[in-house]
């Protein structure tokens, strides 16, 4: 809108300092990087700053030789894709009808989802409900029910919902179908932007879900790598439980560490810079409604 | 509920109900949903005035009024936990309110589109990354060890256990949230932007104004809604410090400045098994979030005529 002007003395600066965001958002990965592929002296010197020390792959070997690693890590898939698929079904079929103004109880039922972004039952209220009361401890449910539906997505769908034109619907209600084949057959295949968007909003909240997990299952072996993680961040895991033997004991915990935070960051950092658009698309949904 | 405030009589919503039951039978799943996870447990608040020993029956034993709260009112744990979510939210606020807006501004500034796009989508992923990374990379970043000490040591200073000093956690936690919200932060700010009229800049333009008086009399009015908004929403959250990162970050060497209200319940609560003494502190910190909320909508509606609802 504005391309008359000259490249100033203003626009060099503003490039430095965009050129200094990059680098300081990027430098954390960087360095861990540089961390696991590194010798256990070198980090242990201090030595590591942004390229590998002594480079080896050792630590990489053995992770990745145990397979612990990769039960959580499908823990984690399958967590991830159960728990996108409840959600974003129910998110969808819940948005369609609140997104019809003709319907005179939305006037009450949209408060009510509403009013759940303002307040909640809090911590120990819900862990009580899921943990005792519904009896969901150390069983996936716990872990992809309660966060199936959130106050904040219903309101980016309905709101894509009530901005796709009429009279597609009219057409097809002309030609016959009634509400439930309109809204398979006609609403969700115009729907699938907002779809992708939810989609990714809940994959990226189940794949770094730690917490809940941590709360609900006791049994090691259903965790997510998430949790594993924490673990091994917190000096709970010993290199022989990851898989070292005595002579690898030492380097493996030096940069257990930074190997398991890439492996497990790794494919959100691949999957990102391709779905990134739908994540600002969604929020933009959002904005209009604020 | 509304049928009683309606003018229309009930039979005439009943009919509506009757034409239209296929669209609200949508409902019926998702709404039991809610009631059971959203609604139960704010129910469920009502062991804070009820003794619960535990036990399937999550709304407790017996009337205690509001023992539990003239306990946690007497705890100086608790008064600490209630400075430190302050101290910690008001700084993270006063630093990043203004960062992300100015790197908003700049963004909005690039001309090149590739460079622009690359930027964001540089800046908007450590939102992505889960807490218990970030939290481990924190961890990396400020040890000993790591590359901030090194460069401490390079420059002649003594090297920081930065970690395990509470006067280090305020600085830690702003430090790590800007890091992985600056970019993230911008995208309702760059939303609001587009959608200015470009003729404003046009007529600015011919009276001769320049980039900085652009965006001090052009954009910044035109994102002031959402800059309002976004305002509010920082206030009620003013008592909800980021919960999972101080979780992850925290030990007992720094709970004097990093225990924050939420992490007090969870220690009283879930590691210590006082819930309803825990569930009071919790709807305590729940009412107060609310009510800050109305009363900054109110505010932002009565200045500035824009607000949540």
């Amino acid at each position: 809108m504005r391309k008359s002007r000259s490249f100033g003395a203003f626009d060099w600066i503003n490039g430095l300092i965009m050129i200094l965001v990059v680098f300081f958002t990027l430098y954390p990965f960087l360095y861990l990087v540089a961390q696991s592929f590194s010798s256990e002296a070198a980090i242990y010197a201090g030595k590591v700053t942004i390229w590998p020390v002594e480079f080896t792959a050792k630590t990489y070997e053995v992770i990745l030789s145990k397979p612990d690693f990769f039960r959580y890590y499908w823990n984690t898939i399958v967590y991830s894709v159960v728990g996108t698929f409840i959600a974003v079904a129910a998110t969808a079929v819940m948005s369609y009808p609140l997104s019809k103004d003709k319907l005179r109880l939305n006037k009450f039922f949209i408060p009510f989802v509403l009013f759940t972004m303002y307040f909640g039952g809090g911590l120990i209220p819900n862990y009580l409900l899921i943990a005792k009361t519904l009896g969901m401890r150390d069983t996936i449910w716990a872990i992809v029910i309660p966060g199936a539906i959130s106050a904040f997505n219903v309101i980016l769908m309905k709101t894509f919902f009530a901005g796709l034109p009429s009279e597609v619907e009219e057409a097809a209600r002309v030609d016959g179908l009634d509400v439930f084949g309109i809204f398979a057959k006609i609403v969700l295949p115009l729907s699938k932007p907002i779809l992708a968007t939810i989609t990714l909003f809940v994959i990226v909240g189940l794949w770094n879900n730690w917490f809940g997990p941590s709360l609900y299952l006791q049994s090691k072996e259903k965790w997510p790598i998430a949790l594993y993680l924490r673990q091994i961040i917190d000096n709970a895991v010993s290199p022989t439980e990851v898989g070292a033997s005595s002579d690898q004991a030492a380097q493996i915990a030096a940069s257990v560490k930074s190997t398991a935070m890439v492996l497990t960051s790794l494919p959100i950092i691949c999957v990102y810079p391709f779905v990134q658009k739908y994540f600002v698309q969604g929020m933009m949904i959002g904005a209009v409604k604020g | 509920m509304e049928a009683a405030d309606k003018p229309a009589p009930a039979d005439a919503l009943w009919k509506h109900v009757r034409k239209e039951w296929k669209l609200y039978s949508f409902l019926v799943v998702p709404v039991i949903y809610f009631l059971i996870f959203k609604y139960a447990p704010m129910l469920g608040n009502i062991i804070a005035f009820r003794k619960y020993r535990g036990g399937p029956n999550i709304f407790g034993t017996e009337w205690v009024g509001f023992a539990y709260f003239r306990m946690f009112l007497k705890d100086p744990s608790f008064w600490r936990a209630f400075f430190n979510d302050l101290t910690l939210n008001v700084s993270y606020l006063a630093v990043r309110f203004p960062l992300t807006l100015t790197f908003a501004l700049l963004l909005n500034e690039l001309r090149r589109v590739k460079w622009k796009k690359f930027v964001q989508t540089v800046s908007y992923l450590p939102h992505f990354i889960s807490m218990v990374i970030v939290a481990g990379m924190v961890k990396e970043m400020v040890s000993l060890t790591g590359p901030i000490n090194s460069f401490l040591a390079w420059m002649g200073f003594e090297r920081i256990p930065f970690i395990s000093l509470p006067e280090w956690f305020p600085a830690i936690y702003v430090a790590s949230g800007i890091w992985q919200s600056l970019g993230w932060g911008t995208i309702l700010y760059l939303a609001a932007m587009t959608a200015i009229n470009t003729e404003l800049y046009e007529v600015a333009k011919i009276d001769g104004a320049n980039r900085f008086r652009l965006a001090w009399h052009v954009t910044i009015p035109g994102i002031l809604p959402t800059i309002m908004v976004l305002l509010i929403l920082d206030i009620g959250g003013i008592l909800g410090s980021n919960f999972e990162k101080i979780l992850l970050l925290y030990n007992p060497l720094t709970y004097e400045t990093a225990d924050v209200i939420s992490t007090y319940v969870y220690r009283m609560g879930i590691t210590g098994g006082n819930f309803s003494y825990a569930t009071a502190v919790g709807l305590f910190e729940g009412v107060i979030g609310l009510i800050l909320v109305t009363a900054a909508n109110q505010l932002s509606k009565r200045t500035t005529k824009s607000g949540l609802w």
